[in-house]
């Protein structure tokens, strides 16, 4: 892990779209926790595949699919390897953390869950780790629990005990939430989720594209995450899993690719991962993928999250500053995400005011609306961070903010 | 395009001091809706007249934008005492001057509400005005379709 600071200004210019004006006015775009910009590498590598091997891959006797093939499966070692998976068979491609999550409830809950089994998830849920869920508790009779949070926004460990007991079988929870910016304690989360006998799926959007995270330290069973989110391209999502798991799932989606041997009457499955990729996959996207993971492991992760916490620290300070402002989540350990409420000025007249400023910020209940009822309010504004924002974004953003008080008072 | 194209002073000020905010005792509308969009919220009380053929009085409640809550305030104003058929027309011809669809004589009927024809050049902000005009629709339809199923059950009768 290298440790010199990240060249933000060299960086910059890796991201063609950071040169675009906005309504005339520099582009300072702050909304990375809904998606990433793409580095000029990964446009240019998926654009490649399309001049230079497009085939479908597996099975293509001919030079172009092998090609295809090999780099769609090195784009799955690549991921094995920075996620620190033991093994390729453990990283299925799908079109993202949704549907990753979606997998998870459709094979893995249909299977081992049974009417009045328990799966316990955090009050801090994203719509894509709360609603899959919901309909499977519908469908099998299964109790959902949820994990209150504290006042701060954090989780309280000694609160999940109690919570567990003997008929939960899986608890799934957001490793950083993208709302409060909250650092959930996973591995700890994993351990005693294990202790009861229960399987554990973190909800990884938040974190796999801002720090290093290792599956086998967490000892997850399941770990989601997107492309789109790490500078990867939109349609290509993760699901690790552990092989003692994936071996024992039916197939989420059928049909070709998925298979080994097919006649009239039955089907046998393909090995993993592929038993799991239904159909021609999304080949540009895991390449896409693949090429952001070299670019950020370039970097090195060390650098991104040291590189954002002083971001968020900075930020945090000039907001502190303000009159009439609410901010919501931990003021310390949090991620690149803030969300806040400036008195008097509701966030979507805020974040139309910033974008006049070129400045893009998000408003609204960034799917968690159980959570935005808990925090009393209908919506918040949020800014989040990633490694090409600079102090020039934030100063850009804390002056569109004092304009739009300003503005408002009138 | 300008922001003041959006906040028009009037707009700003229906926001701050809110008409016809509350509830009406017994409406024969009470209609709410949700905007999936931003999560904002609107409650619609309406009283008709005592023939059931104009609208007498509206209030709204409920959280949400300046431009949502404007747009309430101001269409609270603007529909007392219509006809229910022409307040239906009117919805109409306020989401068609959002679309941009509208003629100059046809804007002039709308009156003070000219102030939201801005917000058509904000397209993700339209809904934040239309939602309360979509709101009373609703509750319009909602209104007729029960009548008209209680007027055919007393011809049952």
């Amino acid at each position: 892990m290298q440790e010199q600071e990240l060249d933000v200004e060299q960086i910059r210019r890796d991201f063609p779209i950071l040169m675009r004006k906005i309504r005339g006015k520099r582009l300072a775009y702050l909304d990375n926790a809904a998606t990433t910009q793409k580095p000029a590498k990964v446009i240019e590598a998926i654009a490649e595949y399309y001049r230079r091997y497009n085939a479908n891959i597996h099975r293509g006797a001919y030079l172009l699919s092998e090609e295809a093939t090999a780099a769609y499966e090195e784009a799955h070692a690549k991921v094995a390897r920075f996620i620190g998976a033991e093994e390729t068979a453990s990283i299925i491609f799908t079109r993202n953390c949704t549907e990753a999550i979606n997998l998870v409830a459709y094979s893995w809950g249909r299977t081992f869950l049974k009417p009045g089994d328990r799966i316990v998830l955090t009050q801090m849920e994203h719509h894509s780790n709360l609603v899959p869920w919901l309909q499977l508790a519908k469908e099998k009779g299964i109790e959902i629990a949820y994990w209150p949070i504290e006042k701060d926004g954090t989780l309280d460990l000694g609160r999940l005990d109690s919570l567990l007991g003997d008929k939960t079988r899986l608890v799934s929870v957001t490793h950083v939430s993208n709302v409060l910016g909250t650092i959930n304690p996973v591995r700890e989360i994993a351990e005693r989720a294990h202790q009861a006998g229960a399987a554990i799926l973190i909800d990884a959007a938040q974190s796999v594209p801002h720090f290093a995270v290792n599956v086998q330290e967490l000892n997850c069973d399941f770990l989601a995450f997107s492309g789109h989110k790490m500078l990867g391209p939109t349609g290509i999502g993760v699901l690790y899993a552990k092989t003692k798991w994936l071996e024992k799932m039916p197939p989420f989606l059928s049909g070709g690719d998925m298979i080994s041997d097919v006649t009239f009457e039955e089907a046998r499955w393909n090995e993993l991962p592929w038993k799991f990729e239904a159909g021609t996959p999304n080949i540009a996207g895991g390449i896409g993928l693949a090429a952001a993971i070299d670019y950020l492991s370039a970097i090195g992760m060390e650098a991104v999250w040291r590189h954002e916490q002083q971001l968020v620290e900075y930020t945090l300070a000039r907001l502190k500053e303000m009159e009439d402002i609410r901010i919501f989540g931990p003021l310390s350990m949090r991620g690149g995400v803030i969300s806040f409420e400036l008195k008097g000025i509701h966030p979507h007249d805020l974040a139309t005011f910033m974008d006049m400023e070129g400045v893009a910020i998000r408003a609204g209940h960034h799917c968690a609306q159980p959570l935005m009822s808990i925090l009393g309010v209908p919506a918040t504004a949020r800014v989040s961070f990633y490694l090409y924002n600079n102090k020039e974004d934030v100063d850009q953003f804390i002056q569109a903010l004092n304009k739009a008080k300003e503005y408002f008072k009138r | 395009m300008i922001l003041d194209d959006l906040y028009q002073e009037i707009i700003l000020d229906h926001y701050k001091n809110p008409r016809n905010r509350g509830k009406l005792e017994k409406p024969d509308i009470h209609e709410h809706l949700k905007n999936p969009f931003c999560g904002d919220e609107i409650d619609l009380d309406v009283r008709l007249n005592e023939n059931k053929t104009a609208i007498e009085e509206i209030r709204f409640s409920g959280k949400g934008c300046s431009i949502s809550q404007a747009s309430a305030s101001m269409l609270t104003e603007f529909l007392k005492d219509k006809p229910i058929e022409e307040a239906r027309r009117l919805v109409e011809l306020f989401k068609k001057m959002l679309r941009g669809e509208t003629t100059p004589e046809e804007e002039e009927e709308l009156g003070e509400l000219q102030a939201f024809k801005g917000v058509s050049k904000f397209p993700v902000r339209i809904k934040c005005a239309t939602l309360v005009w979509n709101i009373l629709e609703q509750g319009l339809n909602e209104f007729s379709r029960q009548n008209r199923s209680s007027e055919t059950e007393s011809k049952k009768t």
